[in-house]
């Protein structure tokens, strides 16, 4: 179980790959699945085009949930381990915004507890999203989806 | 210590002009409370509060020393 919330612009793919490679020798021949999300920012929101976000959090709180979340899901599924990467701080279009990867078993497993840990972060971990647009700059009202 | 930190957050934070509040907790018995002593306006209908870095509600009884928190709805992701 590791979660990192850091400033700084993260490959999801070689932090998978990472990831892994740190665990080869535990996980060798134990895990038949694994499911990713990775979400990153859009240049349009609502018809309007976006240049630039700005992700506000609350430190410590933000870490604490994270954590939380991803216990939920260990004590829910059977799964092997859990890595989520969240950033803050200034963001440009394309660029990742969080990473939520679970290995397990089986691929159930494996999906649900990927959708659980997004869907949990989405309600429960505290940040903020203040986008720059054509028009100015506004928060996002709340999540939607 | 018997100060209760009251800090804000995202548009709520820019709405009161400040990030943060240290308040006498004489008084003080329950988030509402803490609200009302930094604010005169209402607290906006869709807010969330936190103590000590976790999720109460408004009623929620508060204590001297602890962390207060308020913020409009997370939007992470």
């Amino acid at each position: 179980m590791t979660t990192r919330v850091q400033k700084e612009h993260f490959d999801p793919w070689q932090e998978m790959a990472s990831f892994q490679a740190a665990h080869a020798q535990d996980w060798a021949g134990r895990y038949g699945a694994t499911a990713v999300f990775v979400g990153s920012l859009r240049d349009f929101n609502q018809g309007q085009s976006v240049t630039g976000m700005n992700l506000e959090h609350y430190p410590g709180m933000t870490e604490g949930y994270l954590e939380k979340i991803s216990a939920e899901a260990c004590a829910r599924w059977e799964l092997l381990d859990t890595l989520v990467i969240h950033r803050y701080g200034p963001l440009s279009p394309g660029e990742p915004i969080v990473l939520v990867a679970v290995w397990s078993a089986h691929r159930d497993a494996a999906f649900a507890a990927c959708r659980y840990l997004i869907d949990e972060l989405k309600t429960r971990a505290p940040f903020w999203k203040q986008e720059s647009r054509s028009d100015g700059v506004r928060w996002v009202e709340e999540n939607k989806s | 210590m018997s100060s209760i930190t009251v800090r804000y957050f995202a548009s709520l934070r820019e709405r009161l002009g400040r990030s943060e509040d240290i308040v006498d907790a004489a008084g003080l018995v329950c988030v509402a409370d803490v609200w009302k002593r930094v604010c005169a306006e209402p607290l906006p209908a869709n807010s969330l509060v936190a103590i000590n870095q976790e999720y109460a509600s408004i009623d929620s009884l508060v204590r001297a020393g602890d962390e207060v928190a308020f913020f409009p709805p997370v939007t992470g992701g």
